[in-house]
């Protein structure tokens, strides 16, 4: 652990956060005592309950908020702000109705340094990079279009395009594909491995589809509810570059089905009275 | 289905032709006095004859009402700017200004009669203050209503408050203001008329009174039509240019 806590890209210890000083008073924690060591390209996946503090989990990582107690290092520096190295996508794609496709793609690099500075001077080389990272995804075609003309599939590409387009070394997306049909979805899995496996970014992925997470991380950490805490680290030791026929394997259904034990002896043991859905 | 677009197209035509010959027949049937109520035809006979002075002060109504929408326009987006981009302002702001709106604007304009005088000051006023308050409050929800992780996304990158609201929040609040204006725009002209019956010595206002005062309905009814007329075309303008700045926003209707 300690030799690993060295190299480690994502370094958490024993991070402790309430969302106010009250809460904090009163011993009510979002998450609690976090310890994590990712390695520089490693994908990870979180997997919990609904409300578990998946969503804190990712605003600490991306120095949106500081931890009430602990400490995280990410790529050898204490987080202090907002870190420009990460790149986000959420389940809603949220792209502006008003700019095209390919200028939604830009619009990080109208606000992150180094780029904003050259924006101006530099914009045919960013579209350009933008377009090519939009026909990666499978946009071609459709980099001139607005959001509203594309299906959520596409849009979400897009919205993948944006959080990638100024290469940040951190990809963190939280439940990008949970309101895509399941073909889709699985399409969606296979661009992001791919992506993945040419950029080798490191990536956050919070999920609530088990498959998604195994077929995708290299591991998967479970989270419980109330209080939010890693239960479980699971290293996934299928061989890459997965094909999606590997799900169907046994090797791989025995993975989910173990996680799946440990999600279903958690919704048991918790606490809270969780209302039917 | 190309025939019942081109009704769907003509039908408010249609139907004012329709009320206007109910408004004629009707009249005309029941030998209604026009001092009581006048009918289309006497009415244009009004225009045609009162063309210059019915002219006259449809324009200095219009000027009026546009300086005074003009004004609001200004001091509209910049205190809805205000309020809708930090949440101090709002909480302080928007209660005073909900308060200020509800005090009927007819009350003011003896107040303001008494500090500016018989004139244009009144109106000009009148047609602000009774025309900022939809601007303000469009801009401020436009502003406001930005979804939480789009801001996370851009936060992330280091983004500045002013950034996000340049780059997210004021283009997201264009339909809103568009929207705003051609309410605005209505309420304008009803300040300005209000003014200036009461405290005008020129303008549709002034005209609808002395007629009124001289049982001259015709006359009266021909100005309520001129103020209709360019309110109405106002209302098209900022209809027309909501269109075609900001179809985004309407992209149900583009389709058909």
């Amino acid at each position: 652990m300690t030799a690993g806590a060295q190299t480690a890209f994502i370094d958490f210890q024993d991070v402790w956060l309430a969302y106010n000083d009250e809460l904090f008073a009163a011993g009510q924690f979002a998450v609690e005592a976090i310890d994590l060591q990712v390695q520089p390209g490693e994908f990870i996946a979180i997997v919990g309950p609904s409300g578990c503090g998946k969503s804190t989990f990712m605003k600490l990582a991306t120095g949106l908020r500081g931890p009430s107690r602990g400490r995280i290092r990410i790529d050898g520096q204490p987080v202090t702000g907002p870190l420009k190295i990460s790149g986000m996508a959420f389940q809603a794609p949220s792209l502006l109705p008003w700019r095209t496709t390919v200028d939604n793609v830009l619009l990080p690099l109208e606000i992150v340094e180094p780029y904003r500075s050259n924006f101006k001077r530099k914009r045919k080389e960013y579209e350009e990079r933008a377009r090519k990272l939009l026909q990666k995804v499978g946009l071609a075609g459709y980099e001139d279009k607005f959001p509203w003309q594309l299906s959520g599939g596409m849009q979400q590409r897009a919205s993948i395009c944006r959080a990638l387009i100024h290469e940040p070394k951190m990809l963190l997306l939280d439940e990008p594909f949970g309101a895509l049909d399941a073909f889709t979805r699985e399409e969606l899995w296979c661009i992001l491995r791919d992506l993945w496996t040419e950029q080798r970014f490191n990536v956050i992925l919070v999920t609530h589809d088990l498959r998604e997470s195994v077929f995708l991380a290299d591991t998967v950490y479970v989270m419980s509810k109330s209080p939010g805490r890693f239960v479980v680290k699971k290293q996934i030791e299928l061989p890459r570059p997965r094909e999606l026929e590997i799900t169907y394997t046994r090797e791989f259904t025995d993975i989910v089905l173990e996680l799946r034990g440990h999600i279903g002896a958690i919704r048991k043991t918790s606490p809270v009275v969780e209302a039917t859905p | 289905m190309n025939a019942s677009r081109h009704f769907e197209r003509w039908a408010p035509v249609l139907l004012a032709i329709a009320l206007v010959l109910l408004w004629q027949v009707g009249v005309t049937a029941f030998q209604v006095p026009d001092f009581i109520f006048p009918s289309p035809l006497q009415i244009a006979q009004q225009f045609n004859e009162f063309k210059g002075p019915l002219l006259a002060a449809a324009w200095a109504t219009f000027w009026v009402t546009m300086v005074g929408f003009g004004l609001a326009i200004a001091v509209g987006v910049m205190l809805g700017f205000l309020i809708g981009s930090s949440r101090v302002a709002y909480a302080a702001v928007y209660p005073l200004m909900v308060g200020f709106n509800a005090v009927p604007k007819a009350a003011i304009v003896p107040i303001l009669v008494v500090w500016f005088g018989i004139g244009i000051g009144p109106g000009i006023l009148t047609a602000f203050l009774i025309s900022f308050f939809p601007i303000m409050v469009n801009i401020a929800t436009g502003l406001a209503t930005l979804e939480p992780e789009l801001e996370d996304v851009l936060r992330v990158l280091g983004a500045r408050r002013w950034d996000v609201l340049v780059k997210v929040g004021l283009p997201r609040a264009m339909p809103y203001f568009y929207g705003s204006l051609k309410i605005a725009i209505t309420l304008a002209f009803v300040g300005t008329v209000l003014a200036e019956m009461t405290a005008g010595d020129s303008g549709i206002g002034n005209l609808i009174q002395t007629a009124g005062s001289q049982q001259r309905m015709p006359l009266a009814f021909a100005g309520l039509v001129a103020i209709s007329v360019m309110a109405m075309a106002m209302y098209e303008l900022f209809s027309w240019i909501e269109r075609h700045t900001t179809g985004w926003a309407h992209r149900g209707s583009q389709g058909h």
